[in-house]
């Protein structure tokens, strides 16, 4: 009995592993297939464009043209601002706004968490023009200033709803014993909440993060002027009507992903901890 | 010093009211034990005088000022939760001396209050550690030492047994009997235990629904209960209610006993039935009596005893321990 047990996981766990390998295999792919392109020459990469490398086809022109056009050290500069300011302010307000909703009983509490979280169902862009309309009167077209405003308006939803939902699990009692030692409610929120909901707040992180980074359609209408191109709207230099460098564009992409990794990679373990919280607790 | 009264107090959370009209003196160094069922409001009477919520009317005086309008750590308490609710980022000392800090004491003092308090609950060799480092015994002590530190007038207990196991339970048990003892101390403490209740309170009050229900000794309560709801409440295994009309009675509707008051005999006796279950508990012995229009009878017999399951036996009631409720439940005297 045990034994058939065991052996019947067994199975049961390289079925898991095998759907698993697969979809990771898929979801890596296209990756894979930019950055080792993005080390080949032009003719290599339309040759034989799933191939390794070798010592005949390997190019870094992408790599030196992209660092060439000069710009490109601004665009991520531009990139990696409006990324992490506009991660700040979400992720500062929307924990706000979570811990008012879920510590706070006031009129119309619900009514306000739903209306806070209608957002993560309408699309921002649909707002586009009212938004462009909006910059042109305040004068803010073509700075970030404009992209961290909608890039906040877009992440604070999501942050909102998550947060909250993670703030009504920390203990009622902890938020009393501090408000008896007499802790200010901005304490009891930074020095007591926010270390217990840190795995949410990884989680919101880079559900935020990603796809301010990967934008092209806000980058591209409220802020083209050259000194304030991100990277991904830089990397459409290189793609032209008739002619596109594809040795650019995938050593620029290849490199867009650089940062994004790395600021995964720090949020990542408290993300998984966030992700299985409800799920083993 | 340290009294506490309130006057008339009542708390509605939206369209439910939750503490209908609660009135209740405390003296200086008294403990006493707010006890009833789960959702009779006994934790939001004890919030509400810590401050944690409002009263919707009604005042709380602690010594003689009117505390409504002051804030948590302005009143004079210290509060002990269910939970520990200790600071998990903060070693065992900065969890103690927090409050102190927070309210701008000199470092002395608090050196030396923690110090008092850590010898007191014997946490000298934990100061340096984490909650997470501790079991649930030593968390109970810390929570319980940094209510010390504050030297409150008011010591607040929120049900600060439940959560430790039978063993400990008993031993954290002495321990806040003894501190009760040597800081002379007034407690208000909050337990669904009435085990809890009646081993560590000076007066007991029971609430139920919202409203106090009784206030009296725990020996008052058991022997001299105001209504049906009491009776029935303290007291372990539960007081039997049996029909009147059952036992000859005309001027009640229902006749409480309890279960040591009855004994069995041979033959005669009030209620005649069959033993449908005996529990063994070594000093006693709790025998269950099935009295078919009566219902079920529980019985006590002290020291060790037994019987044959389904033999018919006879029970008789002392009468002079028995209690006659009216219809609504009211005792009649």
């Amino acid at each position: 009995m045990a034994m058939s047990g065991a052996r019947q996981s067994l199975g049961r766990s390289a079925a898991a592993h095998a759907i698993l390998i697969t979809y990771t295999i898929i979801a890596l792919f296209p990756v894979f297939v930019i950055v080792i392109n993005s080390f080949k020459t032009r003719k290599a990469i339309f040759r034989t464009p799933l191939e390794m490398p070798d010592a005949e086809s390997f190019s870094l022109i992408g790599y030196q043209t992209v660092l060439k056009q000069g710009d490109f050290l601004l665009y991520f500069q531009n990139s990696l601002v409006v990324t992490v300011v506009s991660l700040t302010l979400v992720l500062l307000f929307g924990a706000m706004a979570a811990f008012a909703l879920s510590e706070y009983r006031f009129r119309g509490n619900s009514l306000m968490g739903l209306y806070l979280a209608l957002g993560i169902m309408i699309p921002i862009r649909l707002g586009t023009v009212a938004i462009l309309q909006l910059m042109v009167a305040t004068g803010l077209v073509n700075t970030l200033t404009a992209l961290v405003l909608v890039y906040t308006a877009q992440g604070l939803p999501l942050a909102v709803f998550i947060l909250s939902e993670f703030m009504r699990g920390v203990s009622d009692d902890l938020k009393n014993a501090g408000r008896i030692d007499g802790l200010s409610e901005y304490r009891i929120f930074f020095r007591l909440v926010l270390p217990l909901v840190r795995p949410a707040m990884a989680t919101v992180a880079v559900f935020t993060m990603i796809p301010i980074w990967n934008d092209l359609w806000f980058p591209l209408i409220l802020a083209s002027a050259e000194e304030t191109k991100t990277v991904t709207l830089g990397a459409q230099v290189f793609i032209g009507q008739f002619v596109t460098d594809w040795n650019a564009v995938l050593s620029a992409l290849s490199l867009a992903i650089l940062p994004v990794l790395v600021l995964y990679l720090i949020f990542s373990r408290q993300l998984i901890r966030g992700i299985t919280a409800g799920a083993v607790k | 010093m340290g009294t506490l009264k309130l006057k008339d107090v009542y708390k509605s959370f939206g369209p439910v009211n939750v503490i209908k009209g609660v009135d209740l003196e405390v003296r200086d160094g008294e403990f006493v034990i707010f006890v009833g069922p789960s959702g009779c409001g006994k934790s939001t009477l004890l919030r509400i005088i810590a401050g944690l919520e409002d009263a919707t009317s009604g005042t709380v005086e602690i010594d003689g000022e009117i505390v409504n309008a002051r804030p948590p750590n302005d009143r004079g308490i210290a509060m002990v939760f269910q939970t520990y609710a200790l600071y998990p980022h903060l070693t065992v000392r900065d969890n103690m001396s927090l409050g102190l800090k927070q309210a701008g004491r000199p470092k002395p003092e608090i050196a030396e209050r923690v110090a008092f308090a850590s010898r007191m609950l014997s946490l000298d060799d934990y100061l340096e550690r984490r909650p997470a480092e501790l079991s649930g015994g030593q968390r109970q002590r810390v929570a319980i030492g940094r209510a010390i530190v504050r030297k409150p007038k008011l010591f607040l207990f929120d049900e600060p047994l439940s959560n430790l196991d039978a063993a400990l339970r008993v031993n954290t048990r002495l321990e806040i009997a003894a501190l009760h003892r040597k800081l002379n101390a007034t407690m208000v403490y909050v337990t669904h235990d009435q085990v809890e209740a009646m081993t560590l309170a000076d007066r007991i009050v029971v609430l139920n629904g919202g409203i106090i229900e009784q206030v009296g000794t725990p020996m008052e309560l058991y022997n001299d209960p105001a209504n049906r709801f009491v009776a029935g409440f303290i007291g372990s295994p539960q007081m039997n209610f049996i029909d009147a009309g059952l036992l000859g009675v005309s001027d009640a509707d229902t006749i409480g006993v309890r279960p040591e008051h009855i004994t069995i005999v041979p033959s005669g006796g009030d209620l005649t039935g069959t033993i449908s279950h005996v529990e063994h508990l070594g000093s006693d012995t709790n025998v269950f009596v099935n009295c078919e229009k009566a219902g079920l009878v529980s019985v006590r017999l002290f020291g060790e005893h037994d019987f044959e399951i389904d033999s018919e036996r006879a029970l008789k009631l002392d009468p002079a321990r028995s209690f006659r409720f009216d219809r609504d439940g009211q005792r009649l005297r």
